[in-house]
């Protein structure tokens, strides 16, 4: 056991969760080594509050129809998370306008609760008149934002404060293989302010890779010429381990993902993938598609980040900016005693 | 499994089942990485009379000597130390305040022993609640000072509690979480310390003191807690000397009549204080103090400032109009002092100008007189001048004339001098009622008109 220190000491780099801690049980009366505080105990406390309260992701899908959305959140999550197998419908109607509809599922692993929401945005990109149509994508976003901090002004409010915000917005790329379109950029160029980007080229499995190099050095470079940070993004990286590690995601992105949830026969095992005359596609084969990347970064490496950069860094920006703008009206000399509340949305 | 498709953000999740392994039970991993990343952050407040063995127990908790000073019984008042210090355990660092009271229990009124204390932690929301309510706010660097345990030292007198220890107790259970704790417990025997501790305990809750209760609720902890919940106050020992027993060191205090072991469970509780505060529940005390001693802080701050979620019709009052009304009433305040002010101020103008008005007449009138009495002097001076010279002109004159009489008397022989002495000598005596000066001439004359 490591003795307890009283000068400050550099923090040994957070590891990577190739495998999971084991889980160490809770020490009882009497078991005591001398020169052991507990203090680390405090690790396995946490970890039974965050299992104890579970977990709240809301991820929006964003992309015009027929790239394969419903499809990827389904693989993402193994089971039927989209809009479609919720819907009655079974039609497919290209609406007017841009609808936002939102599923919540209770999903559970290993005793890891989480309320997963899923946030579709069905006519993206649809009409044929395409301008302003990332208002009310943006509109949706800035009214979550909304609606936590109405709560958290409020002078009673609960003991935990159900979080809506939008953590993380995956946008998809149609496989055309050149650059951007203009319609892409000017998205991902007003949203990227606002919320986590993750673009994915759809459908990949119409390029070579060769082709699927050339289309992703193409969108990193226009991606860095239109200013646009997508997730992660270079400034929030806290230190260097991080930055290099955030710097082999950035040489990938976008991840060129193939979505599938009919499985399949390969080599004697059951796999989830694409049946084609030519072959079948693995989708959690990287060597066939980047979906395993994918996975991994939003799921099992990279959540906690995301969530906390949507709350400490986003949410701020959209607390500072309306609070700053109702005291720009009436000048009013800064005073601690009276608290900075902004109005109710107009 | 009725499907529900929502519009925007209604929360009628349905329950799903995974068919296959998604990853997300790496969650709680992830949390506590990035917690590992920040370090934690705990705030104990110790009370109790002086020399009741705080510090000492402090050291013995977290096995360092944390470099405290004894404090002398004279204090005037009641103050509170704060030190912060940096700890580290395998690869968790925690930052630790430890806040003592310096003069708890040595003054001869002690009626206002308790408030100080109570000033200090609200000084600690206070600053929490400013830092929430800032524009630009950065929470997740914020040095969270709130006290998340409060330690209180009982005397060891195996009787029941003192007045001032209800009277403190009472006044902080609502603002943190209160662990009592008996301390110097190797002064009471076992038997002793059983009434006593039942002693406390029936009086902490007929007097209505909520003390901290260690959490039920989750299984794997809610039996330990429960137990410990039951053996409540701790009665603890602390020592930072080490003796020997068999063949290891230990923690203990020796007696002539024996050793007492501060980690054997049979000597005194205090590995069951360590337990409960430090390995099992310290998560729950932060959260506790975060979201109910805290909120309820808040809450009352919030209220006596005159902001309400509902207003007397209980409708929900939106904060504008509330605020909105403040800033009136404080707009309005602002003027109408302003306005005050400014009355005042030209009332003083027009009073400093009447002054410097009477000032300038006077200085005015005076400055006539001394001119009027500077010309009078100088005409009298200039009369005088004029007469002087006047006369310096008939003396000159008679100078002369004598000057000449004198040359001529000597060139002539005596009787020319006679003749002309008889002659002249009337006029020269007419001329002498003139002559003011020259009398030394006269004599001569006179000497030389005797002589002949």
């Amino acid at each position: 056991m490591s003795e307890v220190a009283v000068p400050e000491m550099m923090m040994p780099p957070p590891a990577m969760p190739a495998a999971f801690q084991v889980e160490k049980p809770v020490p009882g009366p009497g078991m005591g080594d001398f020169s052991y505080v507990g203090i680390d105990a405090i690790l396995e406390q946490m970890r039974r509050k965050a299992m104890k309260q579970g977990f709240e992701l809301n991820i929006m899908v964003v992309g015009q129809s027929g790239l394969g959305k419903s499809t990827l959140m389904n693989t993402l999550f193994k089971s039927k998370v989209s809009r479609k197998s919720v819907q009655a419908t079974s039609q497919e109607k290209i609406p007017k306008t841009i609808d936002i509809k939102s599923v919540s599922h209770d999903i559970e692993e290993k005793g890891v609760r989480m309320k997963l929401t899923v946030i579709d945005t069905p006519g993206f990109g649809d009409q044929i008149n395409n301008e302003n149509c990332w208002q009310p994508i943006m509109k949706f976003i800035n009214a979550q934002y909304e609606q936590y901090l109405q709560e958290e002004i409020n002078i009673n409010r609960k003991k935990r404060i159900p979080d809506s915000r939008v953590h993380c917005c995956i946008y998809f790329i149609p496989p055309t293989g050149h650059c951007l379109r203009p319609l892409d950029v000017e998205f991902m160029r007003r949203l990227s302010k606002v919320v986590n980007i993750v673009p994915v080229i759809a459908k990949a499995d119409t390029l070579t890779l060769e082709e699927r190099d050339f289309f992703k050095q193409k969108i990193r470079e226009e991606l860095r010429a239109n200013g646009i940070d997508v997730y992660p993004q270079k400034e929030f990286d806290e230190d260097a381990e991080d930055r290099m590690i955030n710097d082999k995601i950035r040489e990938m992105i976008p991840f060129a993902v193939v979505g599938s949830d009919q499985e399949y026969q390969v080599n004697g095992r059951r796999l989830l993938g694409r049946k084609t005359k030519w072959g079948t596609i693995e989708v959690e084969n990287i060597a066939h598609c980047e979906f395993a990347y994918l996975r991994d970064l939003l799921i099992r490496t990279h959540m906690e980040n995301i969530k906390d950069i949507t709350s400490s860094i986003h949410y701020e920006v959209y607390r500072v900016r309306r609070l700053n703008e109702n005291n720009t009206a009436i000048p009013c000399p800064p005073c601690p005693m009276i608290p900075h509340f902004p109005l109710k949305p107009l | 499994m009725t499907t529900s498709d929502i519009a925007q953000g209604d929360k009628n999740a349905r329950p799903l089942s995974l068919s296959g392994h998604v990853g997300f039970d790496s969650l709680p991993h992830q949390l506590v990485n990035k917690s590992t990343c920040q370090g934690f952050c705990f705030n104990i407040l110790c009370i109790g009379e002086t020399g009741i063995g705080k510090s000492t127990l402090m050291d013995t908790l977290f096995n360092t000597n944390f470099e405290n000073f004894e404090s002398s019984h004279f204090e005037p008042k009641v103050k509170l130390r704060a030190q912060t210090y940096d700890l580290q355990e395998s690869n968790v660092r925690l930052k630790l305040t430890i806040v003592n009271t310096v003069g708890f229990g040595d003054q001869m009124n002690k009626q206002e022993s308790y408030q100080h204390v109570v000033d200090y932690i609200d000084t600690q929301f206070e600053s929490y609640l400013q830092e929430e309510l800032k524009i630009k706010r950065s929470l997740h660097n914020y040095h969270d000072s709130r006290i998340h345990a409060c330690l209180y030292f009982i005397a060891p007198s195996g009787h029941s509690l003192k007045s001032l220890d209800l009277v403190t107790m009472k006044k902080l259970d609502s603002k943190v979480n209160i662990i009592p704790v008996i301390a110097k417990a190797d002064t009471i025997s076992k038997s002793e310390l059983h009434k006593f501790k039942i002693k406390i305990m029936s009086e902490l809750v007929s007097n209505g003191v909520q003390i901290y209760q260690f959490p039920t609720d989750d299984e794997t902890v809610s039996k330990i807690n429960t137990a410990m919940n039951g053996i409540l106050p701790f009665a603890v020992v602390g020592s930072s000397e080490e003796v020997k027993i068999g063949n290891k060191m230990v923690k203990a205090r020796q007696y002539p009549w024996g050793v007492v072991q501060v980690e054997n469970e049979n000597h005194c509780d205090f590995v069951k204080l360590r337990e409960m505060l430090i390995c099992v529940n310290m998560e729950d005390l932060r959260e506790q103090t975060h979201t109910r001693h805290y909120e309820l802080y808040r809450r009352c701050k919030l209220e006596e400032m005159g902001f309400t979620d509902t207003n007397p019709e209980s409708k929900p009052v939106s904060l504008q109009e509330t605020y909105e009304a403040k800033r009136h009433e404080f707009l309005g305040d602002l003027q109408r002092r302003e306005e005050e002010m400014r009355q005042m101020f030209v009332q003083r103008v027009k009073e400093k100008e009447t002054e410097l008005k009477e000032a300038e007449r006077e200085l005015q009138g005076k400055f006539e007189q001394l001119k009027r009495l500077h010309s009078e002097e100088k005409s009298k001076l200039d009369e005088k001048r004029r007469s002087l010279e006047d006369e310096i002109n008939t003396f000159s004159k008679k100078k002369a004339a004598t000057e000449l009489l004198q040359g001529q008397s000597f060139n002539t022989n005596a009787n020319l001098k006679k003749d002309k002495d008889r002659k002249k000598s009337p006029e020269m005596e007419a001329k002498d009622v003139n002559l003011t000066c020259d009398e030394a001439t006269n004599q001569n004359h006179n000497c030389c008109f005797r002589n002949l």
